[in-house]
């Protein structure tokens, strides 16, 4: 066999490198070996992903710890792309969009936790699909500015603002019914 | 052949540019990641669902010139040679997981090299801006750009509550990750930056080195990207990066100065013992080459060195790696060829200023 590396030498080391359960072979001469050497050391010790498998390892563990195992439950499994949590544990990602869904009572305490904040999405919302959420945000803030003219007195711009509520709600309801 | 060009004309636009604060920052770089709804994610789908999701995104942009960038190009990593990817990820146009792991991985690339879009990473498309100097405003207006464009034409994997859903949790939300490429040779020498990455990873921004986790702050470059993507807004993430980062500016020029003060003549004799070896070596390894390299830069913004370029840091750094050494060399070669060919390359390149 030759060294994948230089495709020259015959490789006389041969490592099997474990990476969030992805089991990758490499054979290479002394050579690359040692070229490589650093690189591949340093990787595998301590990356994002494996922080975040000891962070969803210690949850499992102090639930486990809470609730004796009385009966055992079936594990949990999307339906969509069939990830069980315990993959999801040892691979730090999930199949699909659906996963989300799926391991929601797992995964929300772990997203509060990896971000810090209250974990809620307060970014950009796509502008085609997004469409209702932005209507409902727009009524929100709308709804808020209204308040503040209530107790400023400014009655006329409220019932702008009110009127403008109205006919965003309106293409809401639209949008709802179109959508069904 | 325009694959040719990319990977001939070894120099992005990102290397040779000088932008604000190019003194100490050497480039921006914003990334969106972003899935396909109805689709599984890359590490479990189908080659027909990936072929699919390269067509859709391809079609997308195909024979759309946006103003700034120029036209795109499709690369398919099945099609490409390990040399030819390897000098991508090289040029950081592409992940290493992109070349080496990627089930049915591509990467939509624009002729300046500004923009890189790959497709079937961990995430189904990841949009990168990468510009030179302290630009990471202008890198997110240009992403976001492009991605407005893409959910014209395709819909994305998107919660209300969660945002943008990733193949990561690490990525959820915004899917953004801004990162600033920094030259800090003075808090390295006054060591310094043992007190300052605990300061920085507590405002939720990671440190790393040149070539992303896990690598080393070879020829002191590192790499500084916000952690959290979730709960904050992009404009949030981007000014909180580019506040500490402002902060980092003005550490590394005061370290500078100090070391002006108080070690003139120490550096000087450092700065130019490098300058020697750069320029009469016929053998040397990434390692020294990397710290010879970042001494120069050093003394070329400190006023010892004037007749050099300041870019020659970005360029030498990339050109001197494996990949870049062998496409220059016409084919493969072994680690001590290659460190011929690396002494031979600097000098030549130092040449050039003369």
């Amino acid at each position: 066999m030759l060294c994948q590396e230089c495709n020259e030498r015959p490789a006389t080391l041969h490592f099997t490198k474990i990476d969030n359960g992805e089991k990758t072979m490499m054979h290479l001469c002394q050579q690359c070996a040692q070229e490589k050497g650093e690189a591949f050391m340093l990787n595998s010790a301590f990356s994002i992903n494996n922080l975040l498998a000891g962070l969803l390892n210690f949850h499992n563990h102090v639930q486990q710890a809470e609730q004796p195992p009385v009966v055992k439950k079936e594990p949990l499994q999307c339906e969509e792309c069939s990830m069980t949590y315990q993959q999801f544990i040892q691979i730090g990602r999930f199949g699909c969009a659906n996963c989300y869904e799926t391991f929601k009572e797992q995964i929300n305490p772990i997203l509060r936790r990896l971000h810090s904040g209250d974990g809620t999405h307060n970014g950009k919302i796509p502008s085609r699909i997004g469409g209702g959420l932005h209507l409902r945000k727009n009524i929100e803030t709308l709804k808020q500015s209204i308040q503040e003219l209530i107790t400023r007195e400014e009655f006329e711009k409220a019932a702008e603002i009110r009127d403008q509520i109205r006919s965003l709600e309106k293409q809401l309801d639209q949008r709802d019914e179109g959508g069904n | 052949m325009s694959l040719e060009k990319f990977l001939n004309q070894a120099v992005s636009s990102w290397m040779s540019a000088e932008g604000p604060d190019s003194d100490i920052v050497l480039s921006s770089r914003v990334r969106l990641a972003r899935n396909v709804r109805d689709y599984k994610f890359p590490i479990v789908f189908s080659s027909e669902e990936g072929q699919k999701i390269i067509e859709s995104v391809y079609r997308s942009v195909e024979g759309q010139h946006f103003s700034t960038i120029g036209s795109l190009e499709l690369l398919v990593m099945d099609e490409l040679q390990p040399l030819q990817k390897r000098v991508l990820v090289e040029k950081h146009l592409i992940s290493p997981n992109l070349a080496n792991n990627s089930v049915l991985g591509a990467c939509i690339l624009s002729e300046n090299e500004e923009v890189s879009i790959m497709i079937n990473e961990e995430d189904h498309i990841r949009i990168q801006c990468l510009y030179p100097g302290l630009q990471i405003a202008e890198a997110l207006k240009v992403a976001n750009e492009i991605d407005d464009h893409i959910e014209q034409h395709v819909d994305y994997a998107f919660d209300e509550n969660i945002g943008y859903l990733t193949s990561c949790p690490t990525n959820v939300g915004t899917g953004l990750r801004a990162s600033v490429m920094m030259h800090l040779p003075g808090l390295v020498l006054t060591h310094q930056m043992g007190r300052i990455v605990p300061a920085i990873n507590q405002l939720g921004l990671v440190v790393r080195g040149i070539y992303g986790e896990g690598s080393e702050a070879l020829g002191n470059i590192f790499q500084i990207s916000n952690q959290i993507t979730l709960g904050k807004s992009e404009t949030d993430i981007v000014e909180d990066l580019q506040s500490v980062v402002a902060q980092l500016i003005a550490e590394e020029r005061s370290a500078r100065e100090a070391l002006a003060k108080t070690s003139n003549i120490e550096l000087e004799d450092k700065v130019f013992r490098s300058y020697g070896v750069l320029s009469n070596c016929r053998i040397i390894e990434s390692k020294e080459a990397a710290s010879c390299l970042s001494d120069l830069r050093l003394g070329i913004d400190m006023g010892y060195i004037k007749n050099i370029s300041k870019n020659i840091l970005n360029e030498l750094m990339i050109l001197t790696q494996p990949g870049f050494l062998q496409q220059y060399a016409g084919g493969p070669l072994r680690p001590d060829e290659r460190d011929v060919r690396r002494a031979s390359l600097i000098r030549e390149r130092l040449n050039l200023e003369q």
